[in-house]
């Protein structure tokens, strides 16, 4: 506790780059493995083929990546950029495949109602296919979130500051509280990135809790009592409280 | 019921009553074929007129080409060759995307947008075609008005609604741009019973007012006849049997494959387009339901109709039974009601599902108007029948 107390500063600053080193790669990752996933999904060859492309890019060793990242981008061994890129290819590699099925979880009925009524691609792309994904999108993304949160540690062996810092540090020392302080400030931040993420499915899916209601009979069916009470109180909700409440 | 807003947009053209097959084409299909691959045709050189203002039914067995054949229309499906025209312009000249916004499209399973509440479903094609959000979304609430959905549904999301009322958001969003054409593919095969024949009523008294070019598919035959002003009979592989009036294919079906399709009732069903109001009423003795519990109304021999105080019917007491009756809990049940003047299927079905033997007509306002008798209405029907033999 003392050293964590004398150290904050280190720990703060070595989050904060933890994350740039985590987060950065995550976005990157998404911007290009979605429109590629949509890309692909309806192509069965190259379908295949990208997924069995992607699942052998994960199996690279991170370690292996990071070293020889230098070499083939040309930056130098302790650049941040070597962390960014390698990570951003994992995401990529586990962001297609999410991708993939969430845009599988689209009821295609409703993406051709969307195309019957004059969507071009582009837009049914933005406004319809990738709003009803964002379920199993999030989903996947809070895997990777925290695979790339533990992940990043790793550069930390090649002198890349991050939490990573700690273990490599503590480890040389035999210095047990450093190693657990870098272990605990890594469950925080998977902890915080997974609450966000959680958070932003709620207030993006609203409709999702709009509780199902069978309703008897076709027409003027709001003035009657029973079950449409029960839809009245049911969150319309855009609003952030209705998101907050209940989770 | 509100009228249809804005009714001036419609031109005076299309403004003819439903159920006259106006007579200009809206949809011309020009040898129109669609292969899929090697296989067998799934629409075989399909030629065909649909009138502007009316109502079209594409019927089959699936597999048939009725689907592929509407989607066609707005280019949802290419035709392998052949042109097809909607208001003389050949579609392939327009760009897919405008022409869908042209034409609602009502399809089986609602379609709705999971993800937006009811008012911006109906909104979307005026959105898509430009409307600001608030003037799509006022216009879209007069339209769940329209289709018989009350306002306070409109800020529920789709799942928050039955099967049924999502079918009439379905159809409130493809009327939202005032489309000319509207196609529907099954749309009400999803509901049961019940709620499909109040959909399809409903329909027929929208397109009295707003007199659209319907397209209209689906596998039921009873559907069809219905709904149609004209029904287009599809045979499996695409090729098409009898297109004509309902009443001319149940009467004098083309073909074999016409007569197994429409199927046994065919009889009964033509009974649908015979004018009823030739039907003899009788009168019958009435009895007031608060009268029931009172032994000195008698029933004089036979069967008694009882009424509640509006005149509409309740049920019967039969002469034997009088004395076991004392509320309208014990009336015997009545059969189906025949509303004065409509069809001979509705009569005879009045007369046949009584227990009296007598079919119980209502006037506009529901009450009793008087008695049909089963045998009459089959003299009625004979004599209709030696007519058009003789003519």
């Amino acid at each position: 506790m003392e050293w964590f107390l004398a150290h904050t500063d280190d720990v703060f600053r070595l989050s904060g780059l933890h994350l740039y080193q985590s987060v950065l790669p995550l976005l990157i990752g998404v911007l290009i493995a979605l429109p590629l996933a949509q890309l692909v999904r309806g192509r069965r060859k190259i379908r295949g083929f990208v997924l069995s492309a992607g699942s052998l890019l994960y199996t690279i060793p991170s370690l292996a990546l990071f070293v020889t990242l230098p070499a083939i981008l040309g930056t130098r061994i302790l650049d941040v950029a070597n962390i960014i890129v390698a990570l951003t290819i994992y995401a990529v590699a586990l962001m297609l495949r999410v991708g993939i099925d969430a845009f599988d979880s689209v009821d295609d009925s409703v993406r051709q109602a969307a195309t019957a009524m004059g969507y071009r691609p582009l837009r049914r792309f933005l406004t319809v296919d990738l709003p009803l994904s964002i379920p199993v999108l999030i989903a996947g993304l809070r895997v990777v979130s925290v695979s790339n949160i533990s992940m990043v540690s790793v550069g930390a062996l090649i002198g890349v500051e991050n939490l990573g810092f700690f273990f490599s540090d503590g480890l040389r020392r035999f210095f047990l509280t450093e190693i657990v302080v870098g272990i605990l400030a890594t469950l925080v931040l998977a902890f915080l990135m997974d609450m966000l993420l959680v958070l932003l499915q709620r207030l993006l899916t609203p409709w999702t809790r709009a509780g199902a209601v069978r309703r008897g009979r076709g027409s003027r069916g709001a003035d009657g009592a029973g079950p449409a009470a029960a839809v009245r109180r049911a969150p319309l909700a855009s609003a952030p409280d209705a998101a907050l409440k209940g989770a | 019921m509100t009228p249809p807003p804005e009714p001036a947009e419609l031109s005076d053209s299309t403004k003819s009553p439903a159920g006259l097959a106006a007579g200009r084409p809206m949809v011309r299909f020009r040898s129109v074929t669609k292969t899929y691959g090697d296989a067998a045709p799934a629409v075989r050189d399909l030629n065909l007129d649909i009138g502007a203002g009316s109502i079209t039914v594409f019927v089959g067995p699936s597999g048939c080409g009725k689907t592929t054949s509407l989607r066609m229309i707005n280019r949802m499906v290419e035709p392998t060759s052949g042109t097809i025209e909607v208001d003389g312009r050949d579609i392939s000249t327009v760009k897919a995307a405008q022409l869908r916004r042209s034409m609602g499209y009502v399809m089986q399973s609602s379609g709705l947008l999971p993800h937006r509440t009811v008012l911006d479903n109906v909104a979307t094609v005026p959105r898509l075609n430009g409307t600001p959000r608030r003037e799509a979304r006022r216009r879209a609430a007069e339209l769940l008005d329209v289709v018989g959905l009350a306002s306070a549904l409109g800020e529920r999301y789709p799942a928050q609604l039955s099967g049924g009322q999502q079918q009439r958001v379905g159809v409130a969003r493809a009327l939202a741009a005032d489309p000319p054409v509207l196609l529907m593919d099954e749309p009400f095969s999803a509901v049961d019973p019940v709620v499909r024949a109040e959909l399809q009523e409903e329909l027929l008294r929208l397109q009295k007012e707003l007199a659209k070019t319907i397209v209209f598919v689906t596998h039921d035959i009873d559907e069809a006849t219905i709904l149609g002003d004209k029904v287009a009979v599809f045979a499996t592989g695409g090729r098409l049997a009898q297109y004509a009036a309902p009443e001319e294919i149940l009467r004098a079906p083309v073909d074999e494959f016409v007569a197994g399709f429409v199927g046994r009732d065919r009889g009964f069903r033509h009974l649908s387009f015979q004018d009823g109001t030739a039907v003899p009423l009788h009168p019958v003795q009435l009895i007031a339901a608060d009268r029931l519990p009172d032994p000195a109304a008698t029933v004089d021999g036979g069967w008694a109709l009882c009424v509640d105080s509006d005149g509409a019917p309740l049920g019967w007491v039969p002469a034997d039974r009088r004395a076991e009756i004392t509320g309208t809990a014990d009336l015997v049940p009545g059969g189906s009601l025949y509303p004065q003047g409509t069809s001979l299927r509705r009569a005879l079905d009045a007369a046949l599902s009584s227990p009296a033997g007598l079919g119980v007509a209502v006037d506009a306002d529901g009450r009793a108007a008087g008695v049909v008798k089963a045998g009459e209405i089959l003299a009625l029907i004979e004599a209709a029948r030696l007519q058009r033999a003789g003519s």
